[in-house]
């Protein structure tokens, strides 16, 4: 399954995050979503948020300058 | 059965409104968080910016407290409708820019709002009477109440027994009686309420969470409302004042100059809105020129982003002009002495 996209490039905390919250709540579950990042917080962050809000994070990933969350839509 | 009670605690990631949710929490409601973002927020903007420190961990704060409370927190973008609390507080200003009074009933309007829509039944906040001049006082504090709209719905867990009883208090949803009765900008009684409910690290912000408390910030707000001839501004404007040295070396322009390599990193996001300038001939930081330029005021930019350049002793050095469409060329200058870089310049 290709994941959904969240470009959440050149935002700072919490953006990437509110960007990641907005987009999954128009998602079903089990959908996979690919988070890319430039603030280095998102690594916590978006984990952090997954963890509260009953997602799975798949993968986490630096590239570069570039920080990559993987999550799996939870049940609402 | 009686249906649990639901609540919904601003969250800001302090010690106070964890405390707060946690009260409430211990005598059996369903609290959720919310946590609004208004552009001006301190959360780890200038940690993720820079390079220096970008070893250490980092987080967000007002997540970090829903963890360790078990509770889902909803972060709310309130970007735009902020500005008209930012342009036109009813209440004015603090010592700066800090509108915290309409900023207080605006964040509780907003939840109590949210409340409405989700079937939660009151809100909770970690004010304290005493603790800020402005909103958390104890002539200010009804206000917040009655202003935003939530009035008795609206319950302060650490501060309960200086304010009358709320709606949850007099239908017996809370237990007044295991309520609090703290005031004054003491933190001994937080954090001796933390150690006895095992929270051994809880963020402690000094100067609150917020830019417009700071007076530097403030005053390049101001320098940006004052050059725009009105009070506005776009997400990016706030993001920019949080960066680099900022210097207005003529009414009608300004330049933002890195003061380390995280920052020149993201500046570098910004060459496609501004005129960038960057040394050739030496290492130097990256700037930005903000405002309508002629090549006159290009080249007095240039040389002042040289002085903060390896060149800066030099006669002459070569640097790099951007235009936003991304064509470029050299321009040698001889870098500014300090001495001819006015103290007013600096914002």
């Amino acid at each position: 399954m290709t994941p959904v996209l969240v470009d959440a490039r050149r935002l700072l905390c919490p953006m990437p995050v509110i960007r990641v919250q907005d987009k999954v709540a128009e998602l079903g579950a089990g959908t996979l979503v690919e988070v890319v990042c430039s603030d280095p917080g998102a690594l916590n962050d978006i984990p952090a948020w997954c963890r509260i809000n009953g997602h799975r994070v798949v993968e986490t990933r630096i590239s570069g300058e570039e920080y990559l969350v993987i999550l799996e839509v939870g049940e609402a | 059965m009686t249906q649990q009670k639901k609540a919904v605690a601003l969250i800001s990631g302090g010690l106070d409104s964890l405390l707060a949710a946690k009260i409430v929490q211990d005598q059996g409601i369903h609290v959720a968080g919310i946590n609004f973002f208004t552009g001006f927020c301190v959360e780890g903007h200038t940690h993720a910016i820079r390079k220096k420190g970008r070893d250490k961990p980092k987080r967000n704060n007002a997540l970090w407290v829903a963890e360790q409370l078990g509770i889902k927190l909803h972060i709310v973008d309130i970007i735009e409708e902020y500005k008209q609390v930012v342009f036109n507080p009813r209440y004015g200003y603090g010592a700066n820019l800090n509108p915290c009074l309409d900023c207080k009933i605006f964040m509780v309007r907003k939840a109590h709002q949210w409340c409405q829509q989700h079937g939660f039944d009151f809100i909770v906040t970690g004010e304290v009477v005493g603790q800020r001049p402005m909103s958390q006082r104890k002539d200010t504090m009804p206000v917040v109440a009655d202003r935003s709209g939530a009035e008795d719905r609206l319950l302060r867990p650490l501060s309960a027994k200086n304010l009358p009883p709320t709606l949850p208090e007099r239908e017996g949803w809370i237990d007044r009686d295991k309520l609090l009765g703290l005031s004054g900008r003491s933190r001994k009684p937080q954090i001796a309420l933390a150690n006895s409910f095992g929270f051994e690290e809880y963020a402690q912000p000094a100067g609150g969470c917020c830019f417009l408390t700071d007076a530097q910030y403030s005053s390049k707000l101001a320098d940006l409302w004052q050059a725009r001839g009105s009070k506005q501004y776009e997400l990016d404007d706030i993001m920019l004042l949080k960066v680099g040295r900022h210097l207005r070396p003529k009414p009608h322009f300004k330049v933002i100059i890195a003061r380390e390599e995280g920052e020149g990193n993201f500046l570098l996001g910004y060459r496609k809105q501004y005129i960038s300038i960057i040394s050739l001939s030496h290492s130097g930081p990256l700037a930005l020129v903000d405002g309508d330029v002629d090549d006159k005021d290009i080249e007095l930019a240039a040389s002042l982003v040289a002085r903060y350049g390896k060149g800066r002793d030099e006669a002459q050095v070569e640097m790099e002009i951007r235009t936003p469409a991304g064509a470029s060329r050299p321009l040698k200058v001889r870098p500014l002495l300090s001495s001819n870089i006015p103290e007013q310049w600096h914002l």
